[in-house]
């Protein structure tokens, strides 16, 4: 108890001590993804919190923002504040954060399947976010259609032409809903609901932003979106819904210190304001709602505010292994893309043509007929390649930039146009048994 | 025709020059376009791109066997050459009539419908979008009431359909702007000989009027299909992938990745683009467009008759509902509270307008800023690379002309990361400033990427003037910089003028190279604050406030120019009467 107390005491007097020697840098500049409603309450309360400093926000894309860092190593901007885990991790590797052990306390040590900050110290999970489905209540109620739940409900025949999604080789946060899916379900079951869920998207959206525009919008019902998008469009006005299906994952959006940063005391300064009970009180600001990191402030957040830490539908069934993860991170992407988005349209006609055989297999029931879709059904749902061969490095390498570390792979354009021929010829078969199975009888 | 230059006492030629036909003052012309090429477009797009040509030790080819290789590839060139050719049509069948109603026939407001014609090309970045959609969009307002009414749709936006139609309405201003300024500065002696000799209606305009007017036409066309092939704004809104563009811009936005494909992809855009460009060109080798105007110059205006005037009306009337279509789906959208699966937004309001105001007055400044600049430094240069290529014999004059062309294939984010690269560790004198993120980088950076469009402008000009007023010039002692300042540049105003305008409007809402070189609020131009606001759902309103906002700059700036070029040209024409 002693301990405690003198540790405790220690740490706050480490804190003024040190708070107290050196004042903060007059300015602090931070390249970010986010938006104005995200960034604006929280520089103009840390401004109010430390009077003497000035936050310069510089608002840019993650890609654009990434590649900037990458540039100006000779004067970097200070810090780097975004969502997706990848860019943090692109950063690390490429060494351009520094380490940081940040004070705040009551901060949970995970949130969902992943630890909340970066283990090894160089970026902090700041608020959590979790995928799901977003979807127009307008749209749905014009198109008689039901609300879905589970990822397993956009597999239904009612939602052909309904769903759209961004690829998850442009947002970071669709990859890892792929992943979360591929984990939970397994590498074989889980690509079948991805491609069976793929044959009823309507389209896959390059921006990640695209997905909710197109569904604020009513141009189709539903996407497969991060929470916030969902939320915070809600709460603007918009006639849309959002809901966590149970094979879910959360993930901390983040921020870093550059490294090499001009101004690392107002920097520092910074990330414990975000994690601080005034900083996470912020985020659950209608235009923000974000998940905070800190369990204590969810006792301030208002009915039914979605909170991982108790809520045991959410992040939770699923253990998210990183290392596998990451061993395969660009060979899913590519992966998703061939079978996918650059095939959507003979996938569409693949699953089309299967549910119109299967609902007239309800009305006349034959085994010919349901032979037939069956075989259809595993060709459109067939993989080139299995789990085994997706963590070798020998395959997988081949998507990675070339590092000495690293085997000599075969060249990744080899596979690619090995798995488009692959997925086209798949859909094409599955089309033509699924046409003969509806003519069956 | 008579060798002018043997009259000509000074200066004197010897050598190489006179073989080249080149001065000193072509040189310094020369050496000014390298040095800006090599400054800003080359260096920095090398150092980006040398990965396309490395495997790792040295350089190597592998990489574009294995595009050749790749099937989506060679179905995704096939696509971007179908696509930019169709877009040609659509944009031919919009553009040529309006051009022609309006430079051939006496009509009230003319000078409107160029300025409103210039319009598509300023589609504000993801506003756009979001307001395309609404108008176009499978449930947007077109077809929402289609489906109340008549019970179907009509896929504007699916398919490489929808982009050909979308990229048909958004360029077709290339064709009218460059074909008016051609028309404008046809011969009327051609056209009364014409008719001297019988011939009217159809025949003038197919036989005599057109043909004399290709140059511009031509010029316009390679523009739309330079850029619709190299486009991205519109597969990428319309979530088609099977094209060249989307399918470079995929992999070399990819966080952190340094797929060689992607600059494989560039590289052979920026090769076709500069092949179509080549090919246009010499579909007018060997023939001459140029006539020796008086001054003013243009077609005689006639007075339509009734019936004619209102066919004119209805399809003027046709063609700029459609193209504008986006941009009154803007302005409801910058009005409108809730704008979700239905034909109008629930209600209206101002108050985005009142938030855009507060905090956006400074970007309007620097987008006229630097976006005028951007143009200026274009029709310098572009002017400047005309006159080389078709009045001189400078060895690889067509080397600067097609390295100025290829600009228009290199993506945003390829030359704003290459500038980083090159620039960043440079300063400014006095200030210490990083110049890589000083504002005039912005604007050269804005230049460089549309730099095409007013060159191809300018050559279609200067191909229509006839060489020997130039010779005439010289033989009254004008020296080459007073014959380029008192003769070429004046005569050219026309195509200069819609070379000025057409990069002027497409910088305005240039966004990739932006969004890297932008470091502060206060320098930051109006395409930045639309990227800003369009990422939450409660920005869309000021979002698309700022995108009417940079119309409205642009239309301004426009109606401006031309009245300049008006006053101008109504000068010349009566001091030509006058003499």
């Amino acid at each position: 108890m002693i301990r405690l107390a003198a540790l405790s005491f220690a740490a706050i007097f480490a804190f003024t001590g040190l708070a107290g020697a050196q004042a903060l840098e007059e300015r602090v500049s931070i390249v970010t993804s986010f938006s104005r409603d995200v960034t604006t309450p929280f520089v103009e309360a840390f401004q109010r919190r430390h009077p003497g400093t000035r936050v310069e926000i510089q608002n840019r894309s993650t890609t654009a923002g990434v590649s900037f860092i990458r540039e100006t190593r000779s004067n970097p901007p200070d810090m780097f504040w975004a969502s997706a885990p990848d860019a943090f991790e692109v950063l690390k590797k490429n060494q351009l954060l520094q380490k940081y052990t940040p004070r705040a306390e009551g901060i949970a040590p995970r949130v969902g399947p992943s630890p909340t900050h970066d283990p090894e110290g160089f970026y902090f999970g700041f608020a959590a976010s979790g995928y799901g489905i977003m979807y127009n209540t307008r749209y749905l109620r014009a198109n008689n259609l039901p609300a879905p739940k589970e990822w397993d409900d956009l597999k239904k025949p009612v939602y052909f032409g309904h769903i759209g999604i961004s690829a998850p080789s442009r947002s970071g946060t669709t990859h890892l809903t792929i992943e979360t899916i591929l984990q939970g379900e397994g590498w074989d079951k889980g690509w079948a609901t991805l491609l069976e869920i793929g044959g009823n998207l309507v389209s896959v959206s390059d921006r990640s932003f695209g997905v909710p525009d197109a569904v604020n919008s009513g141009q189709y019902g539903l996407g497969i979106v991060i929470d916030f998008f969902g939320l915070s469009a809600k709460a603007s006005g918009f006639p849309v819904e959002f809901v966590y299906p149970s094979v879910t994952t959360i993930v901390p959006a983040n921020i870093g210190i550059v490294a090499g940063a001009r101004n690392q005391r107002a920097a520092q300064a910074f990330v414990e304001f975000l994690l601080s009970e005034e900083g996470q009180l912020l985020l659950l600001d209608p235009k923000i709602q974000r998940l905070p990191v800190r369990p204590a402030t969810y006792a301030r957040a208002p009915q039914g505010y979605p909170n991982p830490f108790t809520d045991p539908s959410l992040g939770r069934r699923v253990t998210f292994d990183g290392d596998k993860s990451e061993a395969r991170y660009e060979l899913v992407n590519s992966l998703y893309d061939r079978l996918i988005t650059f095939r959507l349209k003979e996938l569409n006609e693949a699953w089309k043509a299967i549910h119109a055989a299967e609902a007239s297999l309800a009305r006349r029931d034959n085994a010919e007929g349901r032979r037939l879709v069956a075989e259809a059904r595993r060709l459109a749902s067939a993989l080139p390649l299995t789990e085994a061969e997706a963590g070798d490095p020998a395959i997988a390498g081949a998507f990675q930039e070339r590092r000495p570390d690293r085997p000599v792979a075969a060249r990744q354009a080899e596979f690619e146009e090995r798995w488009d021929a692959f997925a086209r010829r798949n859909y094409a078969e599955a089309k033509s048994l699924a046409e003969r199975a509806a003519r069956a009888r | 025709m008579a060798d002018a230059s043997l009259s000509l006492p000074a200066p004197r030629r010897v050598g190489l020059l006179a073989r080249w036909e080149t001065t000193p003052f072509h040189l310094f012309c020369a050496a000014t376009v390298a040095i800006f090429l090599i400054a800003f477009l080359i260096v920095p797009v090398a150092t980006v791109v040398f990965v396309a040509f490395w495997d790792g030790q040295g350089f190597t080819l592998v990489h574009f066997a294995d595009f050749f290789r790749t099937s989506i590839m060679m179905e995704a060139t096939w696509n971007s050459i179908y696509v930019a050719l169709m877009a040609v049509v659509v944009a031919t069948v919009i553009a040529v009539p309006l051009a022609y109603f309006t430079v051939r026939f006496k009509f009230k407001g003319a000078a409107l419908i160029q300025t409103l014609g210039v319009i598509p090309l300023v589609m504000p970045p993801f506003v756009g979008a979001v307001a395309m959609q609404l108008v176009y969009g499978r449930n947007g307002s077109i077809n929402l009431l289609l489906m109340d009414w008549f019970g179907f749709r009509i896929p504007f936006m699916e398919g490489l359909n929808g982009v050909i139609f979308v990229q048909g309405l958004h360029y077709f201003p290339f064709i009218l702007l460059n074909l008016s300024a051609a028309l404008a500065n046809i011969d009327s002696a051609m056209e009364e000989s014409a008719q001297n000799l019988g011939a009217s209606g159809w025949t003038l305009f197919s036989r005599i009027v057109f043909p004399l007017a290709m140059p511009g036409y031509i010029a316009g066309a390679a523009l739309v299909f330079a850029k619709v092939f190299d486009d991205l704004a519109t597969p990428l809104l319309l979530n088609v992938n099977n094209m060249l563009a989307p399918q470079a811009y995929l992999r070399i936005t990819s966080v952190g990745l340094a797929d060689p494909m992607g600059y494989v992809i560039s590289t052979i855009l920026v090769l076709l683009s500069v092949l179509a460009v080549w090919l246009s060109l010499l579909s007018l080798k060997n023939r001459d467009f140029a006539t020796q105007q008086r001054g003013g110059g243009g077609l005689s205006k006639r007075e339509l008759r009734p019936w004619e005037k209102i066919g004119a009306y209805v399809f003027i009337a046709v063609a700029l509902l459609l193209a504008l279509s986006p941009h009154i789906g803007i302005l409801l959208l910058s009005l409108g509270t809730i704008w979700s699966f239905s034909v109008l937004p629930d209600a209206f309001t101002f108050k985005h307008y009142l938030t855009v105001f507060r905090d956006a007055g400074g970007m309007m400044g620097n987008t006229v800023l630097y976006c005028g600049l951007a143009a200026l430094i274009d029709v310098v240069l572009g002017t400047m690379i005309a006159y080389l290529v078709l009045r001189t014999k400078l060895p690889g004059r067509q080397i600067i002309d097609q390295i100025a062309m290829a600009a228009v294939a290199v993506p945003g984010l390829v030359l704003g990361i290459g500038i980083l690269r090159v620039y960043f560790d440079v300063k400014m004198p006095f200030s210490g400033e990083s110049v890589a993120t000083f504002w005039v980088m912005l604007a050269i950076a804005y230049a460089v990427r549309r730099l095409p469009y007013a060159l191809r402008s300018c050559t279609a000009a200067l191909q229509q003037l006839h060489r020997s007023l130039e010779e005439a010039a010289e033989c009254l002692g004008a020296d080459k910089s007073a014959v380029m300042r008192k003769i070429v540049v004046p005569l050219m105003a026309g195509g200069i003028l819609a070379g000025f305008v057409t990069s002027f409007a497409t910088a305005a809402v240039e966004l990739s190279a932006t969004l890297l070189l932008v470091t502060r609020d206060a320098s930051a131009p109006l395409s930045y604050g639309i990227y800003v606001y369009m990422q939450s759902p409660a920005g869309r309103g000021p979002g698309a406030a700022l995108g009417v906002i940079a119309v409205v700059v642009v239309a301004v700036a426009t109606w401006a120019a031309y009245r300049v070029a008006e006053r101008d040209r109504a000068k010349r024409t009566r001091e030509g009467a006058a003499a």
